[in-house]
Formats: structure tokens, sequence, C-alpha cells
């Protein structure tokens, strides 16, 4: 899977190694901003309320 | 080929593993940095509100339509600087942005029994030190035209589904109440919701905002 994606940038290894940093950034900003929020809703351990 | 797929496999549960540790971090610690900011952000204008006489706007609250931020709660045991708002409701959202008030019970000094909920850990975690309260502990609630001084009489560990003790007399639902009492609550222990953490309070003082002189309130015994 990774080698692939190594294979498919385009570049001498410097520029891909530059690429793969940035996609890993920008796949840890999605998951910061948008994914985890919606997987807190579901995970139980973040509850304090006593309910009605 | 089978190696290829083997490898493949691999790397997805590799991946899967970093994506679940990356996971940790953010509610961990991401939660607790963009939860401070945003609970910072909502009391300093709640008191440059309370200061200058303007009402309290949804405007401290963006995306929040109708949760209305109308107190600050103040912990001196949890530090000298302790202040979070208090949000009208208990929804997730409300308590990413602060202390969530009980809808349906007391309002801040009446008669019955003002009960908010608060994070034990991550969001900014406002009720992370709840267990360290002792009793004739101080919780100042202030709203703004009047300063509310509660004294911490004792704590329960109790169920989830135990709300009785957000009743207007605590653990005696049906009851009516006589004095004005304060509870907050929080899950227990830290990192599980198993159990919720109870701490209840009673009015001590009230003081107008003009006659408020925090210095008289905010020391911490022992």
């Amino acid at each position: 899977m990774y080698a692939a994606l190594w294979r498919l940038l385009p570049g001498p290894w410097w520029a891909k190694a530059v690429q793969c940093v940035v996609l890993t950034l920008l796949v840890v900003a999605v998951c910061f901003r948008w994914v985890f929020p919606e997987v807190a809703e579901v995970v139980p351990f973040n509850d304090n309320t006593v309910d009605r | 080929m089978t190696r290829r797929l083997v490898g493949g496999f691999g790397e997805l549960l590799i991946t899967a593993g970093v994506l679940v540790l990356l996971f940790v971090a953010w509610q961990l610690w991401w939660t607790d940095v963009v939860a401070n900011r945003a609970q910072e952000r909502i009391v300093r204008s709640l008191t440059e509100d309370f200061r200058d006489g303007s009402t309290v706007g949804d405007d401290a609250l963006p995306g929040l339509a109708g949760s209305r931020a109308f107190a600050v709660i103040r912990v001196p045991r949890f530090g000298a600087d302790d202040a979070r708002p208090v949000i009208e409701g208990t929804g997730r959202p409300v308590l990413a942005l602060g202390v969530g008030h009980y809808r349906g019970t007391a309002m801040p000094g009446e008669v019955g029994n003002f009960s908010v909920a608060g994070h034990r850990t991550t969001y900014g975690r406002p009720f992370h030190d709840i267990d360290r309260l002792r009793q004739g502990d101080r919780v100042i609630v202030e709203t703004k035209p009047t300063v509310y001084v509660y004294e911490v009489t004792g704590h329960e560990i109790v169920r989830p589904y135990q709300s009785e003790v957000i009743a207007p007399v605590p653990d005696r639902p049906g009851a009516t109440p006589e004095d004005a009492l304060l509870t907050m609550t929080s899950c227990h222990p830290r990192y599980s919701a198993t159990y919720r953490y109870v701490a209840h309070g009673r009015l001590v003082e009230t003081v107008d905002r003009a006659d408020w002189r925090p210095a008289d309130w905010t020391t911490v015994e022992g």
C-alpha cells in the first residue's frame, strides 16, 4: 500500500518525502477537525451527567 | 501474491493502530486545548458583560442556539484563577464549552437545588479535581446582578441513573425544598463513566456585585 504510494508520487526521493509529510499532516488535520469529534459522540466515557 | 496481500493487510492493521493512538491523543490533549481556549473566551465575554451592563448575548456562544451562558462558576480549591462559564443545558456540545446547568433545576441563589455537570477529564476538564473538595470549601457563582457563595457540605458516589441527587432536596425526590442548595456532578473514576461523583453544597452568602470583594471569599484552607 505505502510502497505503491511511494512509487506513485512524482519527483526525486526528497520531493516524495515532503509530499508524504504533507499528506500525513492533512490526514491528521481532517481527523482532528471532522472525524474524531464524530467518533467522540458514540464512545461512552465522556458522560458526566445523571439522567432523568 | 499471497505475500503482497499479507503485507498489505499488515499495513492496514498498523494504520488502524496509529489512528487509534491519534484519537487518544486528540481526546486527552487536543480537546483540552480547544475547550480551555473557548471557555476562557466565554468567561471573558461574560465578565465584560457583567461589568458594562449590556445583556448577555448568544454571540458568546456561536453555533449553540438555545443555550445561553449566564453565570461564571469559580472553585478556589481548583485554583486561584479557576473560572468556568455556566451554560444552560447538559448536552455534549454544551459540556465542551463549560459547565452545564441541568434544565429545570433551581437557578443560582434560588431555593431548590442549583445543579451543574462538568467534565472530569477532557474538554477542559472543569471538574477534574472534584474529589479534592472538602466540607466548607467555597463555590462561587457569579451572575450579572449578584454573586452567590455556596459551601460544600459533602459528596456521594452514585450510578449514572440516580438522578435523585439533583432533586430539589437531594436524594429525596418529591420533597419540598426550604434551602438553596448546589449540586455538582462529574464522572467517576477518572477516564471512566461507570459512576458519578456528586458534590453537594449550601448557599451561605448572597452579595451584590457592587459589594463583591473576591479576596474575602477565595482563600482555601488546608
